[in-house]
């Protein structure tokens, strides 16, 4: 059981409200380098979106044991343990693993949903998927 | 590391034994700009403990680590010095750039002490997480003088303040048990254990002169403790001569910010891009990941630089038993394996449910780092030993008894050679059959210098010694030992092949402490892609490499990530030899170095060059403090630069009877397998001497091999006792 945030790319307009609300929800400003999604422009009305898929990988590189899964499949970080070393954001596939700059620790997509709720286009959904 | 579990029993046990000799309070204050601003000296005969000030000029002259230690053990030795003075010490340092998390191949320490093999300083870099915990608890570098008069614990605890000296009658002394007892006894949760380093060595440290030291880390997914190596120039062997057991730090609280940068941002941003390329790269590159360096040996092999039987032969068609994937099966891949935070690169390889099958711990199953290419190159190529396991467990013992594996390696392979050229008897090796690929007498000599008994013992003097001992007591042929016997100015080589190679020929025999590769490997450039060909060019990469690398001792920084991993676009954007310097990974330290002091001065490669050369010239006038450090010392084997038997000529005859055509200019037709021998060794020696005259005059030293007066002024190392040696030298000499 993993939960998931689901990304129907065909489905977004590119108003990167999901970037302000989960900017807002952890970092308590509208920052999109601070959004644990990111929206890109990919040209002709088409839009990228690459946020966590909560694969995992990142857990083996982590030098701490700082990342885990959670009880519903979710991917975190542990503050107190993480170094900050990075080598997660190097290491994920998807590049979704995020840090920002002058913050020690990185962050990313924990599937919390609330972008979710939001999305006018209802091109995201937080949905739980067997293993 | 052995699988067993140190019981509570044990744990008290032990601390009963221990007793404060001497306790050492401060204040603990946060690293600023990589600095900690301060160096810890511990003295283990007179018990006492105090700090000292690292100011704005030892900083701007030696950097750090390599160059900190050097400074600090010039100041404490005198001329006659000897390595078993109690004035002798062991300087360990990180660096500035020591203990960053985001970039790899950053938690090296630097180990430097008078060598026992060489007399001279020898500096052995490592890693384990001692050196960035010691900065992290407030020091610089930490020297250590004196011999105590009975076993000795020196514990460092970096969050608390506090330095003490303990006696310490019940610890173990093999590194392998003596690691897990340290981590038991100073950490009680994963963190806290994780947070304690240790450095410790051998029995077989104590009854050789090529003892190593092992710097611990703790595994916390595998809950055991890992070691690596500071394994050249017999630092371990000083280290139990003072009766110290241990070195121990203890720093709970590493973070990404803990050295304070200037400009984190630039640091994190170069770290990730770093983890990225190898996250891309290393899978289609060097496989560092998979098979740490022993991807080496298959490279090697295929260019004929491995050696083989003590560096007669460059490959053998029995290596690839000993290429990777006959190591792979023993290795376990689930954990991550750098040697410090962040080290993606990983070369670090956890081998496990090795079963020994000899010595003490007989039947016991253990795991043990490893190998790296040194130690499968010089236990097995080099003595002819085409078994895994047995390289394995040779490792093993090494590390256990505090033994360097490329001295043992080397010393191993002369003595078998000897052996098999009749120098050497049953009679006299006290019934160790010294053949070539006889495991079972390289394991037997191994355990003979952990119990101090036995033909192993004299093996483990090295092979300097060796030579001495076989022509004094057995007769045997001064210069033919002088022409097999792989050392020079008193150390064993490493194990690469340079018959082919002028250019490494210099690389090692100039090598400031003696022949090992740190300082330069110049064979591809040089032998394979021929992109060196003039004196001129081999002294310019004999200039720039040495200082290049000598620049990641100053900064405790490790050597792979510059160049065992390269850009996609390295080899398109730059040719030759700019693509061998990786030019974007320079500038990845010149922005990592400004980032974290904030020196905005540094501005390219050269600027770190210059600081290199500023301590590498120091340490060369070090050498000639201590009687060395001229011409006559950067003299090398001949067996290094070509072939010294029939046997060896023949076996590569077209390439030297091509090279007496082309090159000498002599018909080796009519003539016998000796007089093209002895041709070709003329012209080969020859060669010789005009790099070395090429070297000198590029770096600015004069013909006898002394920097100028005018060269230490340019470098700001122009201490009177430096002028004052000069100019003493340069009277008496030219």
């Amino acid at each position: 059981m993993r939960k998931v945030l689901i990304t129907h790319n065909e489905l977004c307009v590119g108003c990167h409200l999901c970037e302000e609300v989960c900017s807002q929800a952890w970092f308590k400003e509208i920052n999109p380098a601070k959004s644990a999604i990111r929206i890109t422009e990919l040209g002709n009305a088409d839009w990228g979106m690459a946020v966590c898929n909560q694969c995992g990988e990142c857990i083996a590189v982590c030098p701490t044991e700082a990342l885990y899964r959670d009880k519903a499949g979710v991917v975190r970080i542990k503050k107190d343990l993480c170094v900050g070393c990075l080598s997660c954001v190097g290491f994920c596939p998807t590049r979704t693993m995020y840090y920002y700059a002058g913050y020690v620790e990185p962050f990313k997509c924990i599937s919390c949903g609330l972008c979710a709720k939001e999305c006018p286009a209802e091109a995201l959904a937080a949905e739980t998927l067997p293993d | 590391m052995e699988m067993k579990e140190i019981t509570q029993e044990r744990i008290e046990a032990l601390r009963a034994g221990h007793k404060v000799l001497a306790e050492f309070h401060y204040e603990p204050r946060p690293v600023e700009r990589g600095y900690a601003g301060k160096t810890l000296y511990v003295n283990v005969s007179t018990n006492t403990i105090g700090a000292k000030p690292v100011d704005e000029r030892m900083k701007r002259t030696f950097i750090g680590g390599r160059g900190f230690d050097l400074w600090l053990l010039w100041n404490a030795v005198k001329s006659d010095t000897r390595w078993d003075s109690p004035e002798n010490e062991i300087v360990i340092a990180s660096g500035p750039l020591g203990g960053i998390v985001q970039y790899p191949g950053t938690g090296k320490s630097i180990a430097v002490t008078i060598s026992p093999l060489t007399g001279i300083p020898v500096d052995s870099n490592v890693g384990g997480y001692f050196g960035p915990l010691l900065k992290f608890s407030g020091f610089d570098a930490l020297e250590v003088q004196g011999i105590a008069d009975r076993e000795v614990i020196v514990f460092i605890d970096g969050n608390a303040g506090l330095v003490q000296i303990m006696e310490a009658p019940e610890e173990s002394v093999n590194s392998h048990i003596l690691a897990e007892e340290i981590v038991a006894l100073f950490g009680q949760t994963p963190q806290e254990k994780q947070g304690v380093s240790s450095v410790s060595s051998g029995v077989g440290a104590e009854h050789t002169l090529i003892g190593c030291l092992n710097f611990s880390f703790y595994d916390p997914r595998r809950k055991l403790t890992r070691l690596k190596q500071a394994g050249r120039g017999g630092i371990g062997t000083v280290l139990r001569k003072k009766k110290i057991k241990a070195l121990v730090v203890k720093y709970v609280g590493v973070k990404g910010d803990s050295n304070h940068p200037t400009d984190l941002e630039t640091i994190q941003q170069v770290g990730a891009k770093m983890h990225r390329e190898i996250y891309e790269r290393d899978p289609i590159m060097f496989t560092m990941r998979l098979d740490g360096t022993n991807h080496l040996t298959k490279i090697m092999n295929d260019y004929d630089i491995l050696p083989v039987h003590n560096f007669r032969y460059g490959s053998h068609p029995e290596a690839e038993k000993i290429y990777s994937p006959h190591f792979q099966k023993y290795f376990v891949y689930d954990a991550p394996d750098g040697c410090w935070y962040g080290c993606t690169l990983a070369c670090a390889k956890f081998a496990a449910g090795l079963e020994l099958r000899t010595g003490p711990y007989k039947g016991q199953t253990v795991t043990v780092d490893g190998p790296e290419y040194e130690t499968v190159a010089g236990i097995g190529a080099n003595c002819g030993i085409w078994d895994a396991h047995a390289v394995l467990e040779a490792n093993f013992y090494c590390d256990a008894y505090g033994i360097d594996t490329i001295s043992f390696g080397t010393a191993m392979a002369f003595a078998m050679e000897c052996y098999e050229e009749g120098i050497l008897t049953p009679e006299i090796t006290g019934g160790l059959k010294l053949n070539f690929g006889n495991a079972d007498a390289m394991l037997e000599a191994l355990h003979q210098m952990s119990r101090g008994e036995g033909f192993g013992v004299i093996i483990g003097q090295g092979v300097r010694r060796m030579k001495q001992i076989f022509v004094e007591r057995y007769g045997a042929d001064p210069q033919f030992l002088q022409d097999i016997g792989m050392e020079a100015k008193g150390l064993e080589y490493s194990e690469y092949v340079t018959k082919e190679s002028l250019a490494q020929q210099g690389g090692y025999g100039l090598a400031n402490k003696g022949p090992q590769h740190d300082e330069a490997w110049l064979i591809f450039m040089d032998a394979v892609n021929n992109q060196i060909p003039t004196f001129e060019d081999k002294a310019e990469a004999l200039h720039y490499f040495p200082m290049w690398r000598t620049w990641f001792g100053l900064n405790g920084l490790c050597k792979l990530p510059w160049n065992d991993v390269e850009p996609a676009d390295n080899r398109t954007r730059y040719k030759g030899i700019e693509a061998a310097k990786v030019p974007e990974h320079v500038e990845n330290y010149v922005r990592l170095f400004r980032a974290m002091t904030g020196r905005d001065d540094v501005q390219s490669g050269a600027d770190l060059i210059r600081m290199s050369e500023a301590v590498y010239n120091f340490q060369r006038i070090f050498n000639l403090k201590m009687g060395s450090g001229t011409r006559e010392h950067d003299a090398i084997p001949y067996r290094s630069v070509g072939p010294v038997t029939d046997a060896e000529y023949e076996s590569r005859a077209e390439r030297y009877d091509q090279q007496l055509r082309e090159l000498v200019g002599v018909d080796p037709s009519g003539m016998t397998t000796a007089e093209k021998r002895q041709a070709l060794r003329r012209y080969r020696e020859a060669q010789y001497e005009k790099l070395i005259d090429a070297v000198y005059k590029r770096r600015g030293w004069n013909e006898r091999g002394i920097p100028t007066l005018e060269k230490v002024r340019e470098l700001g190392i122009d201490f009177p006792e430096v002028v004052a040696l000069i100019e003493a030298h340069t009277q008496k000499g030219t």
